[in-house]
């Protein structure tokens, strides 16, 4: 479950955010999360609903953008479908991930005075 | 208030950030890895599940390489010493890394076990995970490299039901190989082809630690490692 940590520097990194640019309350946070990056939406979500409150986050909507695992050939750059071997069929370099590990704080927005 | 218009709306600011969400621990990783460099030591991330085998693999280990090489090793455990307690048998200086609830190791509880563990005349630091699949993989600790142990009996389709492991992995340790003849159903043919699935360039040694089987190679694994990081 280390979701809850992940949520925990969110909020971290949010206040230091809000605090830089002395805002009055958040509005909305966006994160971007790879299909491989080990992190569950859902959990990432609930994690959310129960540690900001009563901090920085509480009532800012979380828009959690989910980014499917991409791969591509380390050489010529060809894509290889998901499911398949990690070698390209082409050239036969072993294949390269593109996107789909991020666990990325995108965006915030906030009120300020 | 919104001075554009008067309406009396808040004005909202938004603010783009594009940073990763595990940038402290990844800066103290690097922090890590630092001090690992400086003192010339490999640092390995070994990880699996509970019971896939990374104590009996590193107690193999230090007797096969029978005084050989300097090891040294951190044990993350729930709630236990018993890991580090048995590599301290086998000849191994290691500390116990008491993580509680915590599911995976992080690079600041590395960090602040480093204080406390004779490392920095070891050729190798072996770091043992937490036994877990999942957590484990997303946290850089300063390691060199990523090894896992599979152990045969737990399925060949563990590294497809745990990419996020396997696609980390430098090496897949297969452990446990002395139990083959005992699981005639399981299919040495498809645990690679579900490594090939997973890691882009798959590497795998099948290794037993009671029989010794496989152990030469990984240590000659190690060694090349050593040469190739030193240079």
């Amino acid at each position: 479950m280390h979701e809850y940590s992940i949520v925990q520097a969110l909020i971290d990194r949010v206040q230091k955010e809000a605090d830089a640019h002395g805002a009055e309350a958040v509005h909305g946070i966006r994160v971007r999360i790879g299909e491989i990056s080990g992190v569950e939406i859902d959990l990432l979500r609930s994690a959310y609903e129960l540690f900001s409150e009563k901090s920085v986050c509480e009532g800012a909507e979380l828009e959690i953008v989910p980014v499917p695992a991409r791969w591509t050939c380390r050489g010529c750059g060809a894509p290889i479908r998901a499911g398949e071997i990690l070698c390209c069929p082409v050239c036969s370099q072993p294949a390269r991930l593109a996107e789909g590990d991020e666990i990325l704080l995108e965006r915030i927005e906030m009120e300020v005075a | 208030m919104c001075e554009t218009c008067g309406c009396g709306d808040p004005e909202l600011m938004p603010v783009e950030i594009h940073e990763s969400l595990l940038g402290e621990n990844d800066r103290a990783a690097g922090h890590n890895r630092e001090h690992f460099t400086d003192q010339g030591v490999l640092a390995i991330n070994l990880m699996g599940s509970p019971g896939s085998g990374k104590t009996a693999v590193l107690e193999a280990t230090s007797k096969a390489l029978d005084g050989r090489g300097r090891l040294s090793a951190l044990s993350g455990d729930l709630a236990t010493d018993h890991d580090a307690d048995r590599l301290q048998k086998a000849g191994i200086p290691s500390l116990s890394i008491t993580t509680g609830s915590a599911c995976h190791l992080d690079a600041q509880l590395v960090h602040r076990a480093l204080h406390d563990l004779e490392w920095k005349e070891s050729d190798l630091l072996f770091i043992e995970n937490v036994g877990n699949l999942v957590c484990p993989a997303i946290y850089d600790l300063g390691q060199a490299v990523n090894v896992v142990a599979l152990a045969v009996t737990e399925g060949e389709d563990k590294p497809l039901k745990y990419p996020v492991m396997f696609r980390k992995a430098d090496l897949v340790l297969i452990t446990k190989v002395d139990l083959l003849p005992h699981l005639p159903q399981v299919d040495m043919k498809a645990i690679e082809d579900a490594l090939s699935h997973t890691m882009p360039e798959p590497a795998f040694i099948p290794v037993s630690a009671v029989t010794g089987e496989g152990i030469d190679r990984w240590l000659e694994w190690l060694e090349e490692l050593r040469r190739h990081h030193g240079e």
